[in-house]
């Protein structure tokens, strides 16, 4: 099974209202050493069993890219759990 | 000098010779000289990015400043305008108590950039401008210019500029009432995303920007300081994009959050309300460098500051970094020594950061210490006041002699019924007739439950005062492709245009300010189309009687050697005493009459139906009388008083086949229309000549209504009846289109072509 995950995150340098946002709550929890919460997101594709790993790569790139991704405040990574394995 | 050192005013000292990238950071040579004259000795790395910043164009005017003069010059005089041009916002009065600040400001290349969040904070921008002024903010209003609606870079950037505008008006519970968006392939690679923010004030909570009272604190309020748009003002704003920008020269965006500017807004309203706050200014696109400079440069003229306190979001943030950002969600507050404590306990109370930064001295300089070394001392009025002035090179460009003979007027027109039956439909299924719901539906026009006209009335209107019932008229209008033929004219069409919209509700016109979007002013055409534009409004606000209160310029909106259309976009505010008299929209009841004010000329050069139906954009615009706009918002002012119209619209784009079938689609009325005897059909629904204006008159008042036209001098002509029983637009023999034909072609093009 090609399964493909793709994580997404803001640039550094960008503002994420929501990770202040909990940051800000953290010490309504008692918690008070923590620094700074960045938030992101996951997303898990499944491609067709069929497809070739240079295939399903150059097509998550392009997902990742165009899709899941604004690359003009956000990057993200592309990773094939288990490859090491296969 | 190792990167990693600090450059303070005695390294500069010590290291004259020093090279400096200030060509880099788009300081000219002859200014980089006077820098160093200013400083006598050669600016530290802080000082270098402050001078690049403030006298970029953006924030120093340097070319427009000689032009924009006029409007001081030629304002007409009123006791209504409290600030001007000049403040973060221009402030009139509505009465002895309120007062209301309003601007349009424009965020055209961020939002090219990064669509949603370029859009996002443009409006963030312009709201903390109104709280500057000591205003409550109440309202937004957005003008956007896309390219063409079927353009694959519009389905990027118009979907992501709606979002953003929606998301941070919405967010911080601000209505939207209204706006314009117009698709021009002009405006390809460069869209133009003018947002404009109204607020209301008790007239005493007039706020200032000056940092006076020797030893009075500087208090930085709102988020933290981060990595934002570093540099965003001197390249993002002052720069043409290239053809081949590619990723990872992409100048760094600012994201805002909504939630932390409402905060603001209430914990800066607290503060002025207790009287807590000397000064006080909000950090735009130059950040802290801007505020400060402006704040002591307006008030004693001497302040310190210790950089190292402003809180960062971000680490190993250098000076310069700190001084330049434009973070979002940012106020700095001048505030008595006695009354720190207060200031800051309230802003904790709102979960706002608020941080003494410094002081205000009496040494006439403003000096940044961080942890204890200067890199900043200047005169702050060299950064804020003395920017370079150009006068820059203006030369007519050459083609206009040959777009002036290429009218309109000749090209082959629908010469049946039934084509011209066609032509009402296709026009009303065009782009920029067509239906902006897809749009304005995103956005909340209701949020307060005081917006009493938003989209699609010909201008927004809200309730100050629920005791008294007065009222607030806004319009925002510009129309590029007249200013391409004639600036001076387009522009007067422009500010006619705005006025004329705001009268149609029954308001009196009382107050303008103005978004200028050209392309580069180095090139001597465009400088030439700004003087003219310039110079029509200020010529044009003189004869009206309304004076120009402020705005914004945004030079550089080309695409390598393309220029955008010239763009004036003008904002109007009228007052109307009780808005339960405004006149809306629509053909009021079965009966009533349907009359057109105003005379029709054969006028079609740069009109809707020339650029649909047949891509043209030549010969001379229609004329401009602002006499007649004046005796025509009189009549309208009046009429609404006396409750003596039941329905009006204003003819713009498109001309009456527009003006009817958006009064159709908006009533659910049919218009029963015969056109007068001898007027070429054609030429009376889609001449696009100024000045008019749909009425619906009650049964019973024709006569009134005439003798009120004719005592102004103003010609009135019948047209016909709305009818509950007519199905949609029937014009007696020519043509009829059913409500449903009407409709289907009006609405649901956007989002059909946006694929939603």
């Amino acid at each position: 099974m090609a399964r493909v995950v793709v994580d997404v995150m803001l640039k550094s340098e960008i503002l994420d209202p929501q990770g202040e946002a909990v940051l800000g709550a953290l010490p309504r929890l008692g918690v008070n050493n923590v620094k700074s919460v960045r938030i992101g997101k996951r997303v898990e594709i499944e491609f067709d069993d069929a497809e070739t790993a240079a295939a399903v790569e150059e097509q998550s790139q392009i997902i990742a890219d165009r899709l899941l991704a604004n690359p003009v405040i956000e990057n993200f990574t592309v990773s094939v759990p288990g490859e090491d394995a296969a | 000098m190792s990167s990693n050192m600090l450059d303070t005013v005695g390294v500069a000292d010590a290291t004259p010779d020093e090279k400096q990238p200030y060509a880099e950071l788009g300081l000219a040579d002859d200014e980089y000289t006077r820098i160093r004259e200013i400083l006598g000795r050669r600016p530290t790395q802080s000082e270098l990015a402050m001078y690049s910043i403030m006298w970029s164009e953006h924030c120093s005017y340097k070319s427009s400043k000689v032009h924009l003069r006029q409007f001081g010059q030629k304002n007409p005089k009123t006791p209504r305008l409290l600030a001007g041009i000049g403040e973060n916002a221009g402030v009139v009065a509505i009465d002895d108590h309120l007062a209301v600040t309003f601007k349009v400001e424009s965020h055209n290349h961020p939002s090219f950039v990064e669509p949603k969040q370029g859009a996002a904070t443009g409006v963030g921008g312009i709201i903390r401008d109104i709280i500057a002024m000591g205003a409550r903010p109440v309202a937004v209003m957005d003008s956007l210019r896309f390219g063409e609606l079927d353009h694959p870079d519009t389905a990027r950037v118009l979907p992501g500029v709606v979002e953003g505008v929606g998301h941070y008006g919405n967010c911080v519970g601000l209505p939207n009432i209204g706006g314009e968006t117009v698709f021009d392939p002009c405006y390809q690679g460069n869209p133009l995303v003018n947002a404009l923010s109204v607020g209301v004030l008790p007239r005493e909570r007039l706020q200032t920007m000056q940092a006076s009272g020797i030893g009075n604190v500087v208090v930085l309020l709102g988020a933290k300081t981060g990595r934002d748009g570093i540099g965003g003002v001197s390249v993002l704003a002052s720069a043409t994009f290239d053809e081949d920008d590619d990723s990872d020269s992409r100048p760094s965006v600012q994201v805002g959050d909504p939630f932390t500017e409402k905060l603001l807004i209430e914990c800066c309203l607290e503060l002025f309300d207790a009287g807590l706050v000397v000064g006080i200014q909000d950090l735009g696109g130059a950040g802290l460098t801007c505020a400060l400079s402006e704040t002591a440069a307006a008030g004693e003229g001497g302040m310190h500051v210790d950089l190292e306190l402003v809180p960062l979001r971000a680490g190993g943030m250098e000076p310069h970094d700190i001084l330049a950002s434009e973070s979002q969600e940012r106020m700095l507050a001048i505030v008595a020594p006695a009354n720190v404590e207060q200031v800051l306990a309230r802003a904790r109370r709102w979960g706002l950061l608020a941080t003494a930064i410094g002081e205000v001295t009496d040494t006439g300089r403003l000096i940044v210490d961080y942890h204890g070394q200067t890199v900043v001392d200047v005169p702050p009025e060299s950064l804020a006041d003395e920017g370079p002035v150009y006068h820059r090179p203006i030369a007519e460009p050459n083609d206009l002699g040959l777009i002036a003979v290429d009218r309109a007027e000749t090209l082959p027109r629908p010469s049946t019924d039934e084509d011209i039956r066609q032509t009402v439909l296709d026009m009303a299924a065009s782009p920029n007739l067509c239906d902006k719901s897809w749009i304005t539906e995103q956005y909340d026009s209701s949020v307060f439950g005081n917006t009493v006209l938003g989209a699609p009335h010909d201008a927004g209107l809200v309730r100050l005062d629920e005791r008294t019932g007065v009222g607030i008229a806004i319009s925002l209008d510009g129309n590029g492709r007249y200013a391409r033929l004639d600036p001076y004219i387009g522009a007067q069409l422009s500010l006619a245009e705005a006025y004329r919209n705001v009268a149609v509700t029954g308001a009196t016109p009382i107050a303008v300010s103005d978004c200028l979007n050209f392309g580069s002013p180095e090139d001597p055409h465009v400088m030439w189309q700004f003087e003219r534009a310039v110079t029509g409004i200020a010529d044009g606000c003189r004869e009206l009687g309304i004076p120009v209160t402020g705005g914004n310029v945004s030079f550089y909106n080309q695409t390598g050697r393309e220029a955008i259309h010239p763009t004036p976009v003008i904002g109007v505010l009228g007052v109307i005493d009780d808005v339960a008299r405004r006149i809306p929209l629509g053909l009021g009841s079965t009966g009533d009459t349907i009359a057109l004010i105003g005379a029709t000329a054969e006028e079609l050069s740069g009109s809707e139906w020339a650029w649909a139906m047949h891509r043209h954009l030549g010969g001379v615009p229609p004329k401009v009388d602002l006499g007649h706009e004046m005796r025509l918002a009189d009549l309208l002012s009046r009429l609404a008083g006396t409750e003596q119209l039941s329905a009006a619209h204003d003819l713009s784009a498109g001309g009456l086949a527009q003006a009817l079938v958006e009064a159709v689609c908006h009533s659910g009325m049919g218009a029963n229309i015969l056109l007068p005897e001898g007027a070429d059909p054609f030429t009376y629904l889609f001449s696009e000549s100024s000045g008019r204006v749909l009425v619906v008159i009650p049964r019973g008042q024709e006569l009134a209504v005439r003798s009120a036209c004719e005592q102004r001098g103003l010609l009135i002509t019948p047209l016909g009846v709305a009818d509950a029983s007519t199905d949609g637009l029937h014009v007696r023999d020519r043509f009829d289109i059913g409500r449903a034909e009407l409709e289907a072609a009006w609405k649901g093009r956007i989002g059909a072509v946006l694929g939603e």
